[in-house]
């Protein structure tokens, strides 16, 4: 066999050894997407009852909370992002990071000092090369989080909200994470969680126009709001958590699919100059063969006479 | 037929519970309270108990719940938790265990838990 052929040879069967781990890979994360979006479907009754709950204390009594009431001027904002943990999922860490840049960005324009909080090993390594300050960061269950993971999370932010800005507070609560709209389309994309809009939610609990019927507070409408708003605020990072680990999966599957596409590709070339190669070793051979017999029969020839 | 209210136990990953019942009861932090069909419109904060659904074939479901939330309008009830067990999704071995662990370790929060997991347990 010609050193060119085997050359071929060699990389044809490594490139068939990488095809196979991408295919695997391909339909691992289609499994992980179909069972994350399952845990997504599984919170919202908790999250629709907790909105619904929330609206009919917001529009029901009118208790201030510092949770809802908007700083008048507000001077320092807490900016969640959320990652993965593991990269080979295309652009889908590197989008929301541009997200959360964009975001920073515009707040700090705008006068703001801004801190950020960050979940996923790839958001913390960006942040920890570029050597910015990260106030807090957590690792480890970003492919399947649970409602305590959302708890830890929220915990430290609730804290500084809730604390006087000049004793280092936050005034506003901004959320980047990756929402899931489709098997094929995730968008990165920022969203103000505190101070809530009462009005907002109630649209989105009740976008009919529906009248919510008059609660009877136990104890009390500001007891409940107080307990309520916590709450809210973790079901709705628990919900971002959910959806980035089901675009991080989603993403996964699309760039392990792009890739085995493209091994199969690379397969089809490398076979066809692997056989052009095989043609011409071929027809070199037979060629020295011919030339070979006919130098011998002219010889032969020549010493008959 | 008699009057029914549709209750709606749901964990923050998952429904835990639903269907109709006559009787919910459950301890809010004012003390228990008991919703019958056509109670009033309420929304009130649960502390961490035991709460019992008496089921309209007769039947009583008991399920542990650590803190949440009692919404109840238009006959349709949802008792909101961060978590909830059925009683009989209860491991009582596993949870006497965990109740000696806090108890060793002082941890009364978890001492409390356990306790309700306990007595919801208790009543199956």
């Amino acid at each position: 066999m010609g050193a060119q052929l085997r050359v071929y040879k060699r990389r044809i069967r490594s490139v068939t050894a990488t095809k196979k781990i991408t295919k695997a890979m391909e339909m691992i994360a289609a499994s992980r997407v179909v069972k994350a979006q399952r845990k997504v479907a599984a919170s919202t009754p908790y999250a629709r009852e907790l909105t619904r709950a929330v609206t009919a204390v917001g529009t029901g009594s009118n208790t201030k909370h510092p949770l809802t009431t908007q700083a008048e001027t507000v001077t320092r904002s807490a900016v969640l992002l959320l990652t993965s943990d593991r990269g080979l999922a295309g652009a889908f860490n590197s989008n929301a990071i541009k997200k959360a840049e964009q975001l920073t960005e515009r707040l700090e324009r705008e006068g703001q000092e801004v801190v950020t909080y960050i979940v996923g090993r790839r958001g913390v390594a960006h942040y920890n090369f570029r050597e910015r300050t990260v106030a807090e960061s957590w690792t480890g269950f970003t492919d399947e989080p649970t409602y305590a993971d959302a708890k830890k999370v929220a915990a430290p932010l609730i804290e500084a909200i809730e604390k006087e800005t000049a004793e280092g507070g936050v005034d506003e609560l901004h959320i980047v994470f990756t929402e899931f709209v489709s098997m094929m389309t995730q968008t990165a994309l920022d969203d103000r969680l505190l101070p809530l809009s009462l009005e907002e939610v109630a649209k989105e609990a009740a976008p009919k126009g529906e009248i919510l019927p008059l609660y009877d507070f136990e104890p009390s409408a500001e007891d409940v709001l107080d307990a309520l708003l916590p709450r809210y605020v973790e079901s709705r990072i628990y919900n971002a958590l959910l959806q980035s680990a089901a675009s991080k999966h989603a993403a996964t599957r699309r760039a392990m699919k792009s890739a085995t596409d493209n091994a199969g590709e690379l397969i089809e070339t490398l076979s066809r100059l692997a056989n052009a190669a095989r043609q011409a070793e071929i027809t070199q051979e037979i060629s020295e063969i011919v030339g070979g017999a006919s130098a011998l029969a002219d010889a032969t020839a020549g010493s008959d006479r | 037929m008699a009057a029914e209210l549709h209750v709606a136990l749901v964990a923050a990953d998952r429904e835990v519970w639903s269907g109709e019942a006559t009787l919910v009861v459950a301890r809010t932090t004012s003390g228990d309270i008991g919703v019958m069909p056509g109670h009033q419109p309420l929304l009130g904060v649960l502390e961490s108990g035991p709460v019992t659904i008496r089921t309209s074939d007769g039947g009583t479901v008991v399920a542990a719940v650590h803190g949440g939330f009692i919404s109840f309008a238009d006959d349709k009830l949802s008792l909101l938790a961060e978590i909830a067990e059925l009683s009989d999704e209860i491991d009582v071995q596993r949870v006497e265990r965990e109740l000696e662990r806090a108890k060793a370790e002082g941890d009364a929060a978890a001492e409390r838990r356990a306790d309700v997991r306990l007595r919801a347990a208790a009543t199956r």
